[in-house]
């Protein structure tokens, strides 16, 4: 339509000048049927401009001239824009794998997009290398398919691993065999490696990641690191605990890691991690893999913990690349290395989302915000924060809190579309307002990476995604699936799926229990927890969801109440807020006043039951710490409770 | 007195310290000691060790997870007057396993024991508490083993 308008514009003179020498031509001529007049009698030639033959001759080649090339511009014109509309299309679709090689358009980038599409055509009767150099060219036309997002989101899982570093390992043997394959390296992975290599003395243990890191934990990338004095935390990527200890966010140092050369020959056995490959093809009858460099590695035993992916709003993936350019999907390492760069060069940045990862990094750049007079906004759909998980009242108070950490809250907004306007974002809401900003940090869910499902033949399930497996977490004989990607049944909750770290590690051991042998279903209910700001901490367990009826008993707050406090009194449960009182003494008002003790509405700290069928599903202790272990028992024993404020009293919530 | 209101289906309940001096009424259900599904301490009720207990950290499944096995499985079984006196050989074992990995076992204090907690504080970045660390004997694992990575 656009175009349509800019073409009628560009012809429009032309017309209009045409068209009126036409008319001209056409009243001396006396014709009306508006065909140009080729010949005109010098009979009729009246009072026009020149009044003589030649000069008539000359403005009918002009006019005929004008008609033919403004014709033939337009033609071509159209034919320009749907070309470049072809290509438009094309790029989209292809987008997410040239954003993750970057400059590198190597071999490897070309084999994901030849596997993903192997996987898609070729039933498990193992494809041989050979139809491979024929998959090139179908990729190119099936980026246009609707099938294609889905390959390009696989190939958008290999990040940009310098490919220089990649190819040295080429050089690193890849192990034909491994007792115990698990296939993804994050939280989930990792704490399986450690099981098994607990339940089964010298246990060889491959771990295939297609990240370039060797495992890590997530959380600091979003708190922790955020609150770091150090200013070459991007590099070291440490950060103190709670108990003022400083490490590293990875799990292990290399030296914990053997070679995996050297997996097969170890005397122990032990854990080795091969970064940068991914697993593009699963042959559960064969059990073996296929890797995305074609080598096979064949096992006893597999575990698939490969997570997820970020979503994107689809408004900002049709915006275009500069947008895209502009815009930050936060999950790994190198995400929180680019927004720490961002963040110190930006005017702006907004935040899309206000569930956990949105908020508490809201909360991150807002501290920075009153330091270095960063704008930092945080828009979402709902009424307040985390508005999906805390009752409204809460949602609405703790959404006031998070404006107090610097944070320009937008609520109950839904992006219409985004453009690039003179090097600056233009996000436009449904509702007519607009935000200006520099940058976009996108934080609306994850994708559960469900890549191998169709070559291993694995269920998926429909309603929470990620592979469905039972409460043992066993998908198949001899496959397991753990952390954010598996949809497994709790005996006490239901199916379900959670996407939360303390979930991963309890999930992962439980696999590799299961994998060792254990036979054991998901019984410890995992917990997670989240900070938002000095004043906001809390700790949760089991299904915490707004919809559901929820009663909640609240302790007349003090100033004694907060992570802030509990961390000084008994060094336990918060997050590094021991360094964050260093930072918040500074002369900035980011020191909230007091709560006043007798107001109503004031939710300083309690507990927050949330019901289903009158039984409590879900627990959140509310800057209330160190109660976990009774709120993971009620939940266990799954009993009716008449009345939820003498279960509250088991708690103490007036006691630090 | 306690408040009550109600805002749609959510209850909220704001009660001071004397509403809660009284003890609850609320009834849970009481705990298996044999339940085979509870996650366990790091001594199992047939008297072996949990060798996945989230107390012991990486110890025993890192490089010189072996030596530590066999180091703290005579220790435990170890009947001596001196428990643990007839495990020296094992111990060097672990020692010099140990030193071949500074990074990942400090040289810092030779004994297992509060390797292990130091090795658990190490690997816990998320929340934990440190009091229930020190119980690593008895059967109180639920905070740490969430707590450990």
């Amino acid at each position: 339509m656009l175009k349509c308008r800019t073409v009628w514009k560009k012809l429009a003179p032309l017309a209009r000048s045409s068209s009126t020498l036409c008319r001209q031509n056409v009243k001396r001529t006396g014709l009306n049927n508006g065909r140009i007049p080729t010949c005109v009698p010098a009979a009729n030639m009246s009072t026009g401009p020149g009044g003589l033959g030649g000069d008539n001759l000359k403005y009918t080649i002009m006019v005929g001239a004008a008609c033919v090339g403004s014709l033939t511009y337009a033609y071509f014109l159209l034919k320009g824009d749907q070309k470049r509309y072809q290509e438009r299309i094309e790029e989209i679709t292809t987008r997410s794998q040239r954003s993750s090689k970057e400059e590198a358009a190597t071999v490897q980038s070309e084999p994901p997009a030849v596997e993903a599409t192997q996987t898609e055509a070729v039933p498990e009767s193992v494809p041989e290398a050979a139809p491979s150099p024929e998959e090139p060219s179908p990729p190119a036309a099936p980026a246009e398919e609707p099938a294609a997002p889905a390959e390009a989101a696989a190939p958008s899982e290999t990040t940009a691993p310098p490919p220089a570093a990649d190819s040295t390992p080429a050089s690193l043997k890849v192990p034909s065999h491994t007792p115990y394959l698990l296939i993804g390296g994050g939280t989930a992975s990792f704490a399986a490696a450690r099981s098994i290599r607990a339940r089964d003395p010298g246990a060889r243990v491959l771990i295939v990641t297609d990240e370039p890191d060797l495992p890590y934990m997530r959380p600091p990338l979003s708190k922790e690191l955020w609150f770091s004095d150090d200013p070459s935390v991007t590099e070291t990527l440490r950060f103190k605990q709670w108990n003022g200890k400083e490490r590293s966010i990875y799990f292990q140092p290399p030296s914990f890691y053997i070679n995996s050369e050297e997996l097969a020959s170890a005397e122990n056995g032990g854990v080795a991690v091969l970064t940068g490959k991914k697993v593009v093809h699963m042959d559960v009858r064969g059990n073996k893999v296929k890797l995305d460099d074609d080598t096979e590695i064949s096992y006893d035993k597999c575990l698939i913990a490969t997570g997820g992916v970020p979503r994107n709003l689809q408004v900002i993936e049709r915006a275009g690349e500069e947008v895209m350019k502009k815009t930050t999907l936060f999950r790994k390492i190198e995400d929180f290395k680019s927004l720490d760069s961002v963040s110190r060069n930006a005017k702006s940045i907004t935040i899309i989302g206000g569930g956990f990862l949105g908020s508490e990094l809201a909360c991150a750049l807002g501290r920075r915000s009153t330091e270095s007079g960063l704008e930092v906004i945080q828009m979402f759909p709902e009424k307040g924060n985390m508005g999906k998980v805390l009752p409204e009242y809460l949602s609405n108070w703790t959404t006031e809190k998070v404006k107090r950490e610097g944070v320009k809250v937008i609520s109950e907004a839904l992006v219409k579309s985004v453009t690039c306007k003179d090097d600056k974002l233009e996000i436009h809401l449904k509702d007519g307002r607009l935000v200006k900003t520099d940058h976009i940090v996108a934080a609306v869910g994850l994708e559960p990476n469900v890549d191998l499902a169709k070559s291993a033949g694995l269920e998926v399930d429909s309603d929470f995604g990620g592979y469905r497996v039972n409460a043992e977490l066993q998908a198949r004989s001899n496959i397991w699936v753990a952390g954010d990607a598996a949809c497994f049944y709790d005996i006490r909750l239901g199916r379900r799926r959670v996407e939360h770290h303390d979930h991963a590690v309890v999930s992962g051991r439980l696999a590799g229990e299961n994998m060792t042998g254990a036979s054991k279903p998901y019984w410890h209910q995992s917990m997670f927890w989240s900070d938002l700001g000095p004043d906001v901490g809390y700790e949760a367990i089991g299904i915490v969801d707004s919809s559901l009826p929820t009663v909640g008993v609240f302790a007349k707050a003090t100033a004694k109440d907060t992570p802030k406090a509990a961390t000084e009194k008994s060094g336990t449960g918060i997050r590094s807020e021991s360094e964050t009182e260093d930072t918040a003494t500074s002369p900035v008002a980011s020191v909230t006043p007091l709560p006043p003790v007798a107001h109503k509405d004031d939710y300083g700290k309690g507990v927050i039951f949330y019901l289903r069928d009158k039984v409590v599903v879900g627990i959140i202790l509310w800057n209330v710490f160190n109660r976990m272990p009774i709120a993971r028992k009620i939940i266990k024993d799954g009993e009716e409770h008449a009345d939820l404020n003498e279960v509250a009293k088991l708690f103490n919530i007036h006691e630090d | 007195m306690s408040s009550v209101r109600q805002e749609g289906k959510d209850k909220i309940i704001f009660v001071t310290k004397e509403d809660h001096e009284t003890p609850s009424s609320a009834e849970l259900v009481e705990e298996d000691p044999n339940d085979p599904y509870e996650e366990r301490g790091l001594i199992l009720s047939n008297g072996e060790i949990n060798w996945n207990c989230p107390c012991l950290g990486g110890m025993a499944s890192g490089p010189c997870g072996t030596e530590f096995k066999d180091a703290f499985a005579c220790f435990h079984y170890s009947k001596e007057d001196v428990k643990g006196s007839d495990c020296l050989e094992q111990f060097r074992a672990m020692q010099e396993c140990m030193q071949r990995y500074p990074e990942l076992y400090p040289q810092e204090d030779e004994k297992s024991s509060s390797k292990t907690s130091q090795d658990s504080t190490e690997e816990s970045g998320a929340n934990s508490t440190s009091a229930s660390e020190q119980d690593s004997n008895t059967s109180q694992p639920d905070t740490e083993s969430t707590a450990e990575s």
